[in-house]
């Protein structure tokens, strides 16, 4: 039997293998057909191995932990699975896997068919240096390898380098990223002088022993700096652009599991480095959270470029996920620990279920893309019949990332809402309002999202084809099948088989709260959950789905007890009288979210122009040009100005750097000289 | 455990028998209040009986989905309708889902319904796919937070403890956050359940349809199963919003006294939808897009009974 620190290391060797493999396999110059499955089977091999070590180290009651020194002061490549690490690898060895097995029938026709090992050394690399994000113990090794992650993703996402889109949208990426990691560097370093140690064990609680202005800042500079990564408005603007362009396996990784390293990074501050925190900074990571949950959606509903809408919806799965972490701090500043960890386990589970549901979405996506050669759901239509296993899959993700009962994403959903709930009671004065606000603003987030799944599925898999490519569109190969496959399973299990899961949170909670509060939301035989007591509430997604296949019998019976004779005629629909009905016909993706335009007219400001060409009068047009767009509130309020600032500034800055060689010797002989005067004065 | 299977054998024949009956107390009432004399109370029970046994026309553009639609929504409604109290505050499947799950079934029925409409092909059943999730989605934050005030008025999202922690109480319905919350969640009814003045379930008139809208392919077994959910859905909300709001008679839990309960209970659900009737034959329908405005105020009213439970 191997123990987890072999298990975790073999499996990090083999990413190694992958990306090591990839870059030879390019270096080469030839093509090697057999190069590209093979270095997915150590892909997947990694993954799985490091699966299995993710497991026991969440199990094992020791945390394993291991230290190779660098010879660098400071930088030591310190590695450790405790509870925390291991959850978050857990869930990357999950959707790594299954985007592994996607991949052997992907490479071949995306972007990357044209360099597989230069495609193959990036994806490992990330994957190698995610691993290593979720596991590095030490600060300047987390932001060597947070540095890694970033830029193996930006290569990952222009690798189809001759659209103008990716390469935008990769350079915005790279550009956010940055700004982010400037700020955790300088956050990590205030708390890492209040310290005097750079590992993380020594980072335990600091936050307490910090001055309070000092703590602050360095809780703003942290937060914003991961919430850059994780993509929290009103730092988000780099996801929607970053996130459709790229091949979308890695587009399923990265909002599966990439933006996840932001809300690794923030559990990792909140709960581990800072104890009890002041009332506001629950707060503010609440309202943050209730603010990108309702604008993603609402940006999503408005987009119907199938990859773009599920990245919006990645912010908002991010804002439900800062909002159980928002009342977890609420309730830790008020010495509510057992309601804390509800809150934080809701938030934790999310965690997991979006990775698995967004990634089955991405990947399926992916499939549609591939047999239609568009992002453009208004080209899309008819697709059910085409691909009837992708459709099913895809419909599985979509009613999981709806929140509804019985799959996965309605589990984390509930958990989050019992904790809201929980939050008037147990919070003082006017705090206490925020709790159900925040609920109702959750419930309206669902329900969009609800709405915008019943619209991206429907234009884009059901009725008539709106185009030729979508009329040639035919299922993917098996290996993709399967990797969606794998996933969909995973929707349903996670959803009936919460309450087996829950233990799994306890070493995480207790390391964080002091309790392992896993059996207080459990009852009834392990079959319900509840938010603490069987009193306050339970639920049993096993037994709704159980209940609602039993019920299937009534409308069964029924049926079979009346009928005579069965007459199932197929007919046209009705074409209001037109000859014969065709796509033109069919609602369009812009038409089915028009309403919520127009009630949110306030939000998006929509502009629409319609120009009609005729020849003999306005009523007989030839031809109706319509552009309908709405204004990029932020794009345009908030970093147009922000833009332009900093033009001004680096206008201004090009008279020092003016290309004269003479300047810039004197340049180098102040600062010489005045280091020299700083050393001396020290 | 014998028990509790009677007593959702005898909760589901009470969803399914009852709930075309206050369709058809309903219509008629509506009627007479128009001065016409309308069909019988027993009509939409006939009409169920008809469909059944009649034969379908399925759209050849359609997919599995619309075949599949029907028998989720019915069997979603149904299984909600178990979930709330009905005669008994013992609601006999409470402890599987609270409120939420009530609310997120309701929901999983509706999303089929919106694909079912899309999957037609024809303009009509994307139209209502579009105002339905539109009006649902604008209606959810009113009905989360008055639900919200009354689950922590009672402490729980557990149906039956909300009815059992009504019972308490005599008088309470009085308080300011009950009628507050109650208003909200009528507005709400009114919207879920598609009456005027948010929708005209009596009309076919092509520019002012929602609901009929989505299933205006369907025909036979699978109308019939669509028109009994809706009604099931019905008496779900009505008997949600009679039992929290006014409990008088309903019995702790499963017993004699639960037969007298009935009695109350469909006194009480008849007078709540001659309120409804009331209200649909009294105003005009609204514009589509003045019915968010009808939902804001329902949000504020929920808000305002959400302050008053702190205040007093």
């Amino acid at each position: 039997m191997w123990s987890t620190r072999e298990l975790y290391t073999a499996g990090l060797i083999a990413y190694a293998l992958g990306l090591a493999g990839g870059l030879a396999g390019h270096l080469s110059k030839r093509t090697l057909p057999w190069l590209p499955g093979w270095l997915c089977f150590l892909s997947l091999s990694a993954a799985l191995l490091e699966f299995g070590a993710s497991v026991s180290a969440l199990f094992a009651n020791v945390e394993p932990g291991w230290v190779l020194s660098s010879g660098v002061p400071y930088l030591s490549y310190s590695v450790r699975l405790d509870p925390l690490s291991a959850y978050f690898n857990l869930i990357l060895s999950l959707l790594a896997a299954s985007v592994s097995v996607y991949s052997f029938g992907y490479i071949a026709h995306s972007a990357a068919r044209r360099s597989p090992g230069l495609f193959c050394f990036f994806f490992n690399l990330l994957l190698f240096s995610l691993t290593l994000v979720f596991t590095a113990s030490n600060i300047l090794f987390f932001l060597i390898v947070w540095e890694l992650t970033a830029v193996s993703a930006y290569f990952l996402v222009v690798f189809d380098h001759e659209s103008e889109e990716a390469r935008k949208g990769g350079l915005l990426y790279l550009l956010m990223s940055r700004g982010g990691s400037g700020m955790l560097l300088v956050g990590f370093l205030l708390l890492a002088s209040a310290a005097g140690s750079l590992g993380f064990g020594a980072l335990h609680g600091i936050g307490q022993r910090v001055s309070p202005l000092f703590g602050a800042v360095a809780f703003l500079l942290l937060f914003l700096g991961f919430g850059v990564k994780a993509g929290i408005i009103p730092v988000h603007i780099w996801l929607p652009a970053a996130h459709p362009v790229a091949p979308s396996n890695v587009s399923a990784l990265m909002s599966g599991i990439v933006i996840k390293a932001g809300i690794y990074g923030m559990a990792r501050v909140f709960f581990d480095f800072y104890g009890a925190l002041p009332v506001w900074a629950g707060m503010l990571v609440l309202v943050i959270g209730v603010v990108s949950a309702l604008l993603g959606v609402l940006y999503a509903l408005m987009e119907h470029d199938l990859k773009r809408l599920l990245a919006y919806h990645s912010i908002e799965n991010i804002g439900i996920i800062l909002m159980g972490f928002g009342s977890a701090l609420l309730f830790r500043s008020f010495g509510h620990p057992q309601l804390a960890a509800l809150a934080f386990i809701a938030g934790l589970f999310h965690t997991l279920n979006h990775g698995v549901f967004k990634c089955l979405l991405f990947l399926g996506a992916g499939g549609v893309l591939h047999a239609t050669h568009t992002r453009n759901m208004e080209k899309m239509g008819g697709l059910i019949r085409r691909m009837p296993s992708t459709a099913l899959y895809f419909l599985i993700g979509a009613i999981a990332i709806s929140g509804l009962p019985p799959l996965n994403g309605f589990v984390s959903e509930w958990f989050t809402y019992q904790a809201l709930l929980a939050g008037f009671g147990a919070t003082p004065t006017l705090t206490r309002l925020a709790f159900p606000v925040a609920g109702a603003m959750l419930a309206l987030t669902a329900a969009l999202a609800a709405a915008c799944f019943v619209k991206a599925f429907g234009i884009t898999f059901l009725a008539l084809p709106r185009s030729e490519a979508a009329d040639r569109a035919h299922e993917v190969s098996f290996p993709m099948r399967s990797g969606m496959a794998i996933l969909a399973l995973a929707c349903v299990l996670l959803g009936l088989g919460a309450t087996w899961l829950l233990p799994a949170f306890d070493p995480i909670t207790s390391r964080a709260f002091g309790i392992a509060a896993s059996h207080d939301f459990v009852a009834g035989n392990g079959l319900l959950l509840t938010p603490g007591s069987l009193q306050s509430g339970s639920v049993s997604t096993a037994i709704i789905a159980l209940l609602l296949v039993a019920f299937g019998a009534v409308p069964l019976l029924l049926w079979l007890f009346w009928r005579r004779k069965t007459t199932r005629v197929s007919g046209p629909a009705w074409d209001c009288g037109l000859p014969g009905l065709t796509a033109d016909n069919e609602y369009t993706a812009t038409a089915f979210s028009k309403p919520l335009r127009m009630i949110f007219a306030a939000l998006f400001r929509p502009r629409r122009e319609i120009e009609a060409e005729f020849e003999v009068s306005p009523y007989y047009p030839t031809a109706i040009h319509f552009e309908s767009e709405i204004q990029p509130a932020f794009e345009k309020h908030v970093y147009g100005p922000l833009r332009d600032g900093i033009l001004a500034v680096a206008g201004w800055m090009r008279h020092v750097q003016a290309g004269s060689i003479h300047l810039y010797l004197a340049y180098v002989f102040v600062t010489l000289i005045l280091l020299l005067l700083f050393g001396v004065r020290g | 455990m014998i028990e509790r299977v009677i007593a959702v054998m005898f909760q589901m024949a009470l969803m399914l028998l009852l709930s075309p009956l206050i369709i058809g107390f309903s219509r008629r009432l509506k009627a007479r209040l128009q001065t016409r004399r309308g069909a019988s109370v027993f009509q939409p029970y006939r009409d169920l009986y008809k469909l059944l046994r009649k034969g379908m026309v399925i759209p050849d553009t359609a997919s599995w989905i619309f075949s599949a639609t029907p028998y989720v929504l019915f069997v979603t409604t149904l299984l909600a309708g178990l979930l709330i109290p009905v005669i008994s505050a013992e609601a006999p499947l409470s402890l599987f889902g609270g409120v939420l799950a009530v609310v997120y079934l309701l929901a999983l029925g509706r999303f089929f319904l919106a694909l079912g409409g899309l999957d037609t092909g024809g303009s009509f059943g994307g139209l209502g796919s579009s105002r339905e999730m539109t009006i649902s989605a604008i209606a959810e934050p009113a009905l989360m937070l008055a639900v919200f005030t009354v689950a922590l008025g009672a402490g729980s999202t557990n149906l039956s403890v909300v009815a059992q922690a009504a019972l308490g109480q005599s008088w309470r319905f009085l308080a300011p956050q009950q009628m507050l919350a109650f208003a909200a969640l009528f507005i709400v009814l009114i919207a879920e359940t598609g009456r005027i003045p948010v929708d005209n379930p009596a009309t076919h008139l092509e520019l002012t349809m929602i609901h009929e809208a989505m299933i205006l392919e369907y025909s036979g077994p699978y109308l019939a199963l669509i028109e009994w959910s809706a009604a099931m859905k019905q008496l779900v909300l009505m008997a949600l919003l009679v039992n929290v709001f006014f409990p008088f008679g309903l019995s702790a839990s499963w017993s004699a006294a639960t037969l007298l309960g009935l009695l109350l209970f469909s006194v009480k659900l008849l007078l709540l939808a001659a309120v409804l009737v009331l209200v649909e034959t009294t105003n005009a329908k609204m514009r589509l897009f003045r019915v968010p405005e009808l939902l804001a105020v329902a949000f504020v009213l929920s808000a305002m009974a959400l302050i008053s439970t702190f205040l007093f």
